[in-house]
C-alpha cells in the first residue's frame, strides 16, 4: 500500500512552524517511514500531482498567492491543518489590520524613518502578489479541518496530531501542548 | 460550619447562609470558571463566565447566593459550549497576541482558553482599533487586551479608595478609562495598588517586570487554571 501523503506550505508565516515540525527530532524518521512527503518547502515539490491525506499550512492569508496556494491545498487534501498562530488568527502580520493598507504601504515605502526611494514608487509590479486588504486567519477563507496553535505549535503536539491522524485515532493533546504563545 | 446544603450536578455541596454559589463551590473544590471575579472584591457579575444552571435558569455563580435545596447544573455539555463561546469572543472582540504579549502564561482568559480546548475562536476576528496609554512611569494600560472585566474599577474604588479607572460608553463600546485628562499618568495610581495588580489580562501591565519568569515556570504552564480548588476535593468515598 502506498504510504499516505503530507503536504505543507508557508504562507504569511516565517517558517517557524516549519521549524517546529523538523524539531521532532529523530522521529523525524520514522514520520518518513509512515508517510512520504508531497509538495513542501522540505523538498521543494511545487505541484500537487497526488492527493494528500494531511496539508499543514503554517501563515496567515496576506495576498492573493496566500489565497491560491491555500485554495490549491484545500482542493489536494483531505484534511487541512491551521498550523501556529498566524494560521490561525492572523499573528504578528495580522497587526497591520489597525492601520489601512494605504498607510501601511506609505510608510513602508515612502515615509520610514529609513527609507530610501528616490523615485517615489510603491512595488506594483504585476509579477509582485497583490496585498490584501488585511491578513486573514486561513479557516476565513477556506474551511480548515483541525486548528494547531502556538507560535509555534510545540514539535510534540504537531508529532502528536500526526500521529492520531494517520493511526485514525481522536486528538487528545495533554495540557501544555495546547497553547498560543 | 455549614448552615444547608444544595447540589451541585447531583454532588451535595454545604454552604453558610450568605455565600455565593461560587465560595460554596469553591470550598467544596469543585472549580466553576470565572474571569471578572476576584478573591477580596465585590463580585460584578460581568462576563458570565460563571454561569451555571440553578434550578432551571441560568444565573452567574459569582453573584447568586446558594440557598438551600438548591438544584445547580454546572459541567454539563450546554453549560461548557456557553461558557467557552463566551471567551471565544472575548478573543475575537479585542487584540490578543500571545505570542508577543507580557501576560502570557499568567494570564487568565489565555488559561479560560486552554483549559476549554480552544483551539481557535469559532467567531470571525475583529480586528478593532484600541490604545495604549503609557503615560504613567511604573504602569500602563493596553486596551487591545481588555476584557471590560472591571476588576479595575473595583479594586481602585473598593480597595485603593481611589476611583482611577471607570468604564465609559455602552454596550459593545464600553471601555475602561481613567479619572485624568492626560491619561494614567495623570492619576495618583501607584504600582502597589490592587488596581495595577488585579487585571486577569495583560491590559494593565507593571513596567518593567515582564518576562521575568521563564516559559514553563509561569502560572498556568503545568497545571490548568482551576486546579488548586480542584485539589481541595475531598477524594470521592470508596464503593462508589
Ligand atoms: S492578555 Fe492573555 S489572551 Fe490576551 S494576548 Fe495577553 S496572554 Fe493572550
Ligand atoms: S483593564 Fe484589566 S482589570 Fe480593568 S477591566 Fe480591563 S481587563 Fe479588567
Ligand atoms: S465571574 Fe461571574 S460573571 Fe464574571
Amino acid at each position: 500500500m502506498a504510504k499516505p501523503k503530507v503536504a505543507t506550505a508557508s504562507l504569511a508565516g516565517c517558517f517557524g512552524c516549519h521549524m517546529s515540525i523538523l524539531d521532532i527530532d529523530e522521529r523525524i524518521l520514522k514520520l518518513a517511514e509512515l508517510v512520504e512527503f508531497h509538495k513542501s518547502p522540505i523538498n521543494d515539490i511545487k505541484k500537487f500531482s497526488e492527493r494528500c491525506l494531511v496539508g499543514l499550512i503554517e501563515g496567515g492569508c496576506a495576498n492573493d498567492e496566500n489565497v491560491h496556494v491555500l485554495q490549491d491545498f484545500r482542493k489536494n487534501c483531505d484534511v487541512l491543518i491551521s498550523l501556529g498562530d498566524c494560521a490561525t488568527m492572523g499573528g504578528l502580520p495580522a497587526m497591520r489590520n489597525h492601520v489601512p493598507l494605504e498607510e501601511c504601504l506609505a510608510e513602508a515605502y515612502l515615509n520610514g524613518p529609513t527609507v530610501h526611494n528616490p523615485t517615489k514608487q510603491i512595488p506594483n509590479d504585476p509579477e509582485i502578489p497583490l496585498l490584501l486588504n488585511k491578513v486573514y486567519p486561513l479557516h476565513e477563507v477556506v474551511k480548515i479541518d483541525l486548528h494547531l496553535p502556538g507560535c509555534p505549535p510545540p514539535a510534540d503536539a504537531i508529532w502528536e496530531v500526526l500521529v492520531a491522524l494517520l493511526n485514525n485515532k481522536p486528538i487528545d493533546l495533554k495540557y501544555g501542548l495546547l497553547r498560543y504563545d | 460550619m455549614s448552615d444547608f446544603t444544595f447540589t451541585i450536578d447531583g454532588v451535595e455541596v454545604p454552604a453558610k447562609r450568605g455565600q455565593t454559589i461560587l465560595e460554596a463551590a469553591d470550598a467544596a473544590g469543585i472549580y466553576i470558571p470565572r474571569l471578572c471575579w476576584a478573591k477580596d472584591l465585590a463580585p460584578g457579575g460581568h462576563c458570565r463566565v460563571c454561569t451555571v444552571l440553578v434550578n432551571g435558569r441560568p444565573q452567574s455563580a459569582c453573584t447568586h447566593p446558594a440557598g438551600p435545596g438548591m438544584v445547580v447544573d454546572h459541567d454539563t455539555a450546554e453549560l461548557r459550549a456557553w461558557r467557552k463561546n463566551i471567551v471565544e469572543m472575548l478573543f475575537v472582540e479585542g487584540n490578543h497576541y500571545c505570542m508577543f504579549c507580557e501576560k502570557s502564561g499568567n494570564c487568565e482568559l489565555q488559561a479560560l482558553g486552554y483549559r476549554m480546548g480552544m483551539t481557535t475562536p469559532k467567531y470571525p476576528y475583529m480586528f478593532p482599533q484600541r490604545t495604549v496609554d503609557a503615560t504613567h512611569p511604573d504602569v500602563m494600560v493596553d486596551h487591545n487586551r481588555c476584557i471590560a472585566c472591571g476588576r479595575c474599577v473595583r479594586a481602585s474604588r473598593d480597595l485603593d479608595g481611589k476611583n482611577v479607572f471607570q468604564f465609559v460608553q455602552r454596550g459593545h463600546h464600553v471601555r475602561v478609562a481613567v479619572n485624568a485628562d492626560g491619561g494614567l499618568g495623570r492619576t495618583n495610581l501607584s504600582a502597589a495598588d490592587q488596581a495595577a495588580q488585579l487585571c486577569p489580562v495583560g491590559a494593565i501591565l507593571i513596567k518593567r517586570v515582564g518576562y521575568a519568569v521563564p516559559v514553563g515556570r509561569r502560572l498556568y504552564d503545568v497545571k490548568p487554571i482551576g486546579s488548586e480548588i480542584e485539589a481541595k476535593r475531598a477524594p470521592a468515598p470508596s464503593g462508589k
